[in-house]
Parts: C-alpha cells; sequence; structure tokens
C-alpha cells in the first residue's frame, strides 16, 4: 500500500481536502474521495472525454491528472454547473433537444460545451465539432448535441444582450 | 501500480537530484506518462513533476526569439498572439495533438521527449530549428530538437536530465513556416506523415533560407537538409518544388503498418513537404 497524501483543493467553489495515493488519478479521487461521481471513466487514456473536468480554468481530462497535482487547484465538475435548483442552459437543452441516450457521455460533454461557450460565445458549427471531439458518445451520432450547444450559445448570447 | 513517490520540486536543483538514483519519470502533462503507466508500459518508482518550478509553464520573449517552458500546454501556446504571427506553422503543429482536453495539459516538451516518431510538433520545431535547453547533474546544455528523440520512445538525455525550456530562434523580415500532417480522418488521430517547412524569402520573394522537417517516415522525425537546400534561390517554382519533392522522398525509410505502406507513406512525404512549402512561402510573402 502506498502512503497517502493530504490534498486541499477548491472544488466547485468549496474547500475540500482529502488523502490520496501518489498513483490515484484526480477522476478516482473525485469519484471515491469526494463521492462527486458525474465525471465517469470511459476509457482511462484520455481518448473519450467522459471524465472532462476544469482544472484551474482549462479543460483536462481528470483521468490523465494525478490526484496529487491538485494541491492548491482549482476543480470544477459537472455538480457544479447548475446553480441551486437551476439548470445551466446548456443543460436545459440537452434535455430539450433529448441530446443523449444513456447519458453516460453526457457531464463530459457538458463541461467541455461549457468551456468552448466560456471561451467563444459565438462558435460556428464546425468550431463546436472540432472543440468537442474529445468527447464521444456512442449514442447520439451527434447531431442533437451539437443543435443543444448551438441553441445554448444563441440563449446566452441572447440574455448578455438583455443584461447590457 | 506498487510503491510509487511523487515529488513536485519547485526549483530545478531540487528536479534534478530527485531524477537521480532508482527509476523516476518526468510529469510535465502526463497526458502519454499515466497512459504508459496504465499500460504497465513503463513502471517508475518515482514521478517527478516540473509544473511548480517557476518558469516551466509559459512563452515569454527574449534576444528576438521565444522561450516556451518546457510543461506549457498547447492551449497556452495558442494563446500567445506573438508567437503565432512569428511561428504559425509551429503553433499548428502543437494544436493538432490530441482533443481540446489534450491540449489543456500535452506540453511540447513532453510531446518531444516522448520521442514518438509521428510526435505532431516535432518536425515543424525541427524545421524552426529549436534548441532544447536540458539540464542534469553535470550541468546545462543546448540541444538542437532533432538530436533530442534517438529511437521511438528512447531519448539522448540522461536519467537525472530534463528538458527545462525550447528556444525559438530570432526571425528575420519575410519567414514563415507550416506543418502539414496526413490522417485518414478529420481530427484525433496519428501522423501518417508529417512535414514541416520554415523559410526566409527576400524583397523579390526568393527563397534565402529553408529547412524541412519529417515526421513518421523514419524512426525519429528527420531534418532533410537536401529538401530545404533544393528550394533555396528559387521562388519556389515547379522546377523547385519538384526537386523539394525527390528530396523528400529520397529521405524517407518508413515502414508500413495499419496507418499506410512504406510506398504510400513515401509518396505523401513528397506531396506535403510541396504543399507546406507553398503555405509557408505565403505567409512569408505575407509577414
Amino acid at each position: 500500500m502506498s502512503k497517502r497524501t493530504h490534498i486541499s483543493a477548491t472544488v466547485n467553489g468549496d474547500p475540500v481536502e482529502f488523502l490520496t495515493a501518489p498513483s490515484t488519478t484526480l477522476l478516482d479521487a473525485l469519484r471515491d474521495e469526494l463521492q462527486l461521481t458525474g465525471a465517469k471513466e470511459g476509457c482511462g487514456s484520455g481518448d473519450c472525454g467522459a471524465c472532462s473536468v476544469m482544472l484551474d480554468g482549462r479543460l483536462v481530462c481528470s483521468c490523465l491528472v494525478l490526484a496529487v497535482e491538485a494541491e492548491g487547484r482549482r476543480v470544477e465538475t459537472i455538480e457544479g454547473m447548475a446553480e441551486g435548483g437551476q439548470l445551466h442552459p446548456l443543460q436545459q437543452k440537452f434535455l430539450e433537444h433529448a441530446a443523449l441516450q444513456c447519458g453516460f457521455c453526457t457531464p463530459g460533454l457538458l463541461v467541455a460545451a461549457k468551456a468552448l461557450l466560456d471561451a467563444n460565445p459565438d462558435p460556428t458549427e464546425t468550431e463546436a465539432r472540432y472543440w468537442l471531439a474529445g468527447n464521444l458518445c456512442r449514442c447520439t451520432g451527434y447531431d442533437k448535441i451539437i443543435r443543444a450547444v448551438m441553441d445554448a450559445a444563441a440563449d446566452l448570447r441572447q440574455a448578455q444582450r438583455v443584461i447590457a | 501500480m506498487a510503491q510509487l513517490d511523487y515529488v513536485a520540486p519547485t526549483t530545478t536543483d531540487e528536479a534534478i537530484k530527485a531524477l537521480g538514483g532508482g527509476s523516476a519519470r518526468v510529469l510535465a502533462g502526463g497526458t502519454d506518462l499515466l497512459v504508459q503507466m496504465r499500460a504497465g508500459r513503463v513502471k517508475p518508482e518515482r514521478i517527478v513533476d516540473l509544473k511548480r518550478i517557476p518558469g516551466l509553464i509559459g512563452v515569454r520573449q527574449e534576444t528576438g526569439g521565444f522561450v516556451i517552458g518546457a510543461a506549457t500546454p498547447g492551449a497556452v501556446i495558442a494563446e500567445h498572439a506573438a508567437l503565432v504571427r512569428a511561428w504559425p506553422g509551429v503553433v499548428e503543429a502543437i494544436n493538432l495533438i490530441g482533443s481540446t482536453q489534450v491540449q489543456g495539459r500535452a506540453s511540447l516538451a513532453g510531446n518531444l521527449c516522448n520521442a514518438s516518431p509521428a510526435a505532431d510538433s516535432v518536425p515543424a520545431i525541427i524545421a524552426a530549428r529549436a534548441i532544447a535547453v536540458v539540464v542534469g547533474g553535470k550541468g546545462r546544455r543546448e540541444v538542437p530538437v532533432d538530436a533530442i528523440a534517438v529511437a521511438p520512445g528512447r531519448t539522448s538525455l540522461a536519467a537525472d536530465e530534463f528538458v527545462l525550456e525550447i528556444r525559438l530562434p530570432p526571425r528575420p523580415a519575410r519567414s514563415s513556416d507550416a506543418y502539414l500532417r496526413s490522417i485518414p480522418r478529420t481530427e484525433m488521430d496519428i501522423a501518417v506523415v508529417g512535414a514541416g517547412v520554415s523559410l526566409t524569402l527576400d524583397a523579390a520573394g526568393v527563397v534565402t533560407a529553408a529547412h524541412v522537417a519529417l515526421g513518421a517516415v523514419a524512426p525519429t522525425a528527420l531534418l532533410v537538409a537536401e529538401a530545404g537546400a533544393a528550394i533555396i534561390g528559387s521562388r519556389l517554382d515547379e522546377a523547385a518544388l519538384e526537386r523539394l519533392d525527390a528530396a523528400a522522398r529520397a529521405a524517407c525509410r518508413p515502414i508500413s503498418d495499419k496507418r499506410g505502406t512504406a510506398d504510400y507513406r513515401i509518396k505523401i512525404a513528397g506531396v506535403l513537404a510541396r504543399r507546406a512549402a507553398q503555405i509557408a512561402h505565403r505567409r512569408a510573402s505575407e509577414a
């Protein structure tokens, strides 16, 4: 048994502390130590994107991050996306467009799509498809996902205009 | 995994000490190392995370050139506007590596030191005549990036050495570069062939300097001096492009595998070298 290290980090805005072995991935620590089971393990090799989270503001695969690397870092997961009982517009649009079937890829796709819209509020469909190329979905054929993302982007731009 | 020790030094000296003795591996973005550990292909006893050393993440301009910290991820490199202007080929090559998620972690020095013959960034930085600054127990040395990989998965670095930064040289006026790769799909794949070209033009549009590098056609990425020489003194007319194409093909020593046959790779290497040279020429004309 490897020795365990004490890690302090910020997850979805809250300070968290946990113990982890040096070889444990951030994904396993989120799921097993912090009970945040939204991020999923699909491939474990960075190909499928089901474990997508934000690490210090960058979209990453949490299966390719060691939990010990999170010391002092800021992590955002799908669990932080809805505010209170209010779904994020992307989550709402995924429901309206039925942009999921089994749902396994959905948390990763939502985290990745939010990162896209935060960086680029007005992406072309091609930009959205390339940005999300690292998130595999074996059910939908992607069309509904792209429609949901483009629709959410339009709504978010409209909301920005209203605020402005 | 059995006993594994993780250290995150904050100075290069501490990192060098941590790498000495026992089997240790350097961690930058982890997008190769963690996959290899999981597959059991590497079994380090210690991981030395370089990312807490000041300067290891970031791009800075120095004496006319650019210095890219060894652990700088592709996403950070792509956001550096001056670097994108000066070295569009280097940046487009780095940004072809993996997905958005991988770009958030994967580093330039990691792509170099993973020593894959098909690494996308490597032909581009070889054509750029980039220098890797290597530090270790015996001190600091500057190594042309084409001398880092010696075989698939093997580098010329000693056990206690690591790449601290990659330096791109100052850019004369009317210089630019380009990188192209061939893959069977449009995204998220490994190069069947890659070609990087960097060149400089005079005021009349004549090529005065040119470097050509090829990936995935030999055990390591190749600097093809004959291919660069083939277009110097030309305006990249058809005769010059034919010489470039022939020189690129002549340098190839590829294998046949599921991604492509040796004959296919040789032919495509010539085609990509031509097209990359034309893109670099157009960019340099507009620079």
